[in-house]
């Protein structure tokens, strides 16, 4: 309501819809937070908000399963307000907020803190993650059935895989009847000790520690099999070997409940990027060959791996001026994630925006609110990007608080123009408006 | 050429040329006063982020022969456990005045990463398990004095035997010995090679005992009992039985051959005969060609930038 009374509307004029039932031209009107009209030509109300989308697709909200928001505990590197505006500039209207923070998200007051904080900034929806166990230590459970009532619907130990087999039996279990999802982070740790980078011919040559592909394929063959035991479905996170998306095609070849996630930077770089040492091209799983790109591009491109999810890690410049083995591993992800599976994957648009959009929303729980088709009655979770507009990174010109982005330099295309939250326009031209 | 980071960073002819640059130094080395002006007003700075005394002294020995300025940093702990970023120790020790940095680091690629903060020339004086580019040269200096091959390695078969996966030494000898010409074969249980050896020039065996009638240099590397933690070797007596250099096996080396170590030897391990009375050890050679390899790379890299006609 502006203040003499009258209803503000938003306009988004000129663009082509794309959603699950496909591309058509029209305008989308916005009130109360919601789609109020589709017309092929919506004409101009006094006082109307009108968005530009000539040349652009208007698609459901984007949802991004693995966001380290860093909040709290290490807020050099990022805050909640501004990954959430840097998830807002990469046309992502809700994030799932990693619980690798200090205090991890183990407890409800944690929870509250992340969520209150996201709600605060209103740049996208913050969905914070649960721990598997306490301190994402790997012994105890954490309180599943607490958190969920708390509105926690995806639980993991990222950062750490869940060693023990007998408490990952037991995770499943105790979570079948919460509804919840346990996510994955594939790492046996006895065969990454001390592990920089991809194990091969790359590592070798380098003389640094490697982190083998058995690592992942080790742990997702046991928690596929834990799957299919306990009937209790799981999710996987940023996988990255070849084996791992062969694994992950058979098991849903049998119907067993299980959903994938792939990073963009590993489908677009390999283990040859450390070769100058560099630890901006550290990350956990490591970058791996082209042969397990050319997997995981497959892997989307069927269906296997259901989300482009970015894994965005952002950390302070001085820690990754460090040698590799010192340097913490992890990149930033969210404002580049459309540019790069625009400009890389060999795949439809409207694929590739179910992987970054409702498929994810499924994921996360929140199907009820993010990547809705586009219809009338819908709320307005929105992003509007034009697919050929052709940029270059810049790290210096990314809204995240960190600078540790592997693509500086690279010319991509595909931008995100605008972002509608709640029927808000957080994102005008390119540009936060909060 | 501004930095030594790497053999890799050299062709077969400027290893020649640093290896005919070194027989200048160790004409100086010979000399009642072994010290020439030839580096007067350069500031050499030792930064030895892991400890080595005897590579430290090296440099150290080799850059007062030249008359260079020095300095020493022993930076014991990890950078980040200090608060500091490598950067910032970088910069600040740069902003002193230096012309090169000998870098010593326990992380494969940080002399590399070094590069980026300094003018200053780096030297990598061994890092990780990557690289240590001026033991390799002065591996070939030895082979070359020794076995009297001025003009390169063709034909002649070298093994290096032990912890190749850990090796900066291995990582640098092969590409060194190769460039040169040798023929290398690497001995090691499987467990102590590198995950691929893809596009190494080497052959593999796991028979020292069948080699060694064929060998011109057996090249020994030291064994660490921090193998046997990580489930690499059940003991270092069977690594000996298998690997170790007793006297039976010495016996059966051709006469010729030349038996070698970047020390420190791990004695009853892979040195389990003494190599005072091995006739082909120039171990200690090794030592004595250091300095000169290490005074022909300072002079190559501050001094007259390879020309030899410039040599001191």
């Amino acid at each position: 309501m502006t203040f003499n009374g009258t209803v503000t509307r938003l306009v988004i004029r000129g663009g082509t819809l794309l959603d699950q039932a496909g591309e058509r031209v029209g305008d989308v009107a916005i009130e109360d937070g919601r789609i109020a009209a589709i017309d092929d030509s919506i004409g101009d109300v006094q006082g109307d908000t009108v968005l530009d989308a000539r040349g652009c697709k208007v698609s459901p909200g984007f949802v991004d399963l693995h966001v380290h928001l860093r909040e709290p505990g290490k807020e050099e590197a990022e805050t909640i307000e501004t990954g959430s505006r840097a998830a807002a500039l990469g046309g992502f209207t809700a994030i799932v907020a990693m619980p690798n923070t200090d205090p991890a998200h183990d407890a409800v007051s944690v929870i509250e803190f992340v969520r209150a904080q996201g709600s605060k900034a209103a740049l996208c929806e913050v969905l914070p993650s649960g721990c598997i166990t306490v301190g994402r230590a790997g012994t105890q459970l954490a309180p599943f059935a607490e958190l969920a009532a708390a509105g926690v619907h995806l639980f993991t130990d990222d950062g750490n895989g869940v060693q023990d087999p007998q408490l990952m039996r037991s995770a499943l279990d105790y979570a079948g009847p919460l509804g919840i999802v346990l996510a994955q982070h594939c790492e046996v740790s006895a065969l990454t000790k001390g592990a920089v980078m991809h194990e091969g011919a790359c590592c070798s040559r380098l003389g640094l520690p490697g982190w083998p592909a058995i690592a992942e394929e080790l742990m997702l063959m046991r928690d596929i099999e834990l799957v299919r035991l306990t009937g209790v479905s799981m999710h996987f996170l940023h996988l990255s070997t070849a084996r791992s998306v062969q694994m992950v095609r058979a098991a849903k070849a049998e119907g067993l409940p299980i959903t994938a996630e792939a990073t963009p930077h590993h489908f677009t770089l390999t283990d040859e990027q450390l070769s100058g040492y560099d630890p901006v091209f550290k990350v956990t799983p490591p970058l791996r060959t082209r042969a397990d790109i050319d997997a995981i591009k497959a892997g989307l491109a069927d269906g296997t791996i259901d989300a482009i999810a970015t894994d965005h890690a952002p950390h302070a410049p001085h820690t990754k001026e460090v040698p590799l083995d010192e340097a913490p591993p992890g990149m930033l992800g969210l404002e580049t994630a459309l540019a790069l599976s625009i400009s890389e994957l060999d795949m439809p648009l409207a694929e590739i925006v179910a992987a970054l959009s409702w498929k994810p929303a499924a994921i996360a729980g929140v199907a009820d609110r993010h990547g809705r088709p586009i219809a009338v009655g819908e709320p307005a979770n929105l992003t509007v990007f034009d697919p050929s507009h052709a940029w270059t990174v810049v790290p210096a010109q990314l809204a995240s608080k960190s600078r540790n982005t592997p693509y500086a330099g690279r010319q991509v295309h595909g931008k995100v123009r605008h972002t509608i939250l709640n029927g808000v326009a957080v994102v005008v031209n390119a540009t936060a408006t909060r | 050429m501004k930095h030594l980071l790497a053999i890799d960073d050299l062709t077969a002819d400027d290893i020649h040329r640093l290896l005919e640059l070194t027989d200048h130094m160790v004409e100086i080395s010979g000399r009642p006063i072994p010290k020439v002006p030839a580096l007067r007003g350069k500031n050499v700075v030792s930064l030895f982020f892991e400890d080595s005394t005897r590579t430290r002294t090296s440099f150290d020995t080799a850059a007062k022969r030249l008359s260079a300025d020095t300095m020493n940093f022993t930076v014991s702990s990890s950078s980040v456990s200090k608060g500091e970023s490598l950067r910032d120790t970088i910069e600040t020790i740069a902003a002193m005045g230096v012309d090169a940095f000998v870098v010593r680091h326990r992380s494969s690629g940080a002399p590399q990463m070094i590069t980026r903060w300094t003018n200053a020339s780096i030297i990598n004086a061994g890092d990780g398990w990557h690289q240590h580019p001026t033991q390799a040269l002065l591996d070939c200096y030895t082979i070359r004095m020794g076995l009297n091959r001025r003009d390169g390695f063709d034909g002649l078969h070298v093994a290096i035997v032990g912890d190749i996966r850990h090796s900066r030494v291995a990582r640098s000898n092969v590409q060194a010995f190769a460039a040169l010409g040798a023929r290398v074969t690497l001995v090691a249980p499987p467990t102590l090679l590198p995950p691929s050896l893809e596009g190494w020039p080497v052959e593999v065996s796991h028979d020292l005992d069948s080699l060694l009638p064929d060998l011109d240099v057996l090249y020994l590397l030291r064994v660490q009992r921090e193998r046997m933690d990580d489930a690499l070797l059940p003991s270092l007596h069977e690594y000996s039985l298998l690997y170790g250099l007793t006297d039976a096996r010495a016996a059966r080396l051709p006469p010729h051959a030349l038996v070698m170590h970047p020390g420190p030897m791990n004695r009853g391990v892979e040195m389990v005969a003494d190599p005072g009375e091995l006739p082909g050890s120039v171990i200690l050679n090794q030592v004595t060609n250091g300095v000169a390899v290490r005074m022909a790379v300072l002079f190559w890299l501050l001094g007259s930038g390879g020309d030899l006609s410039e040599a001191p």
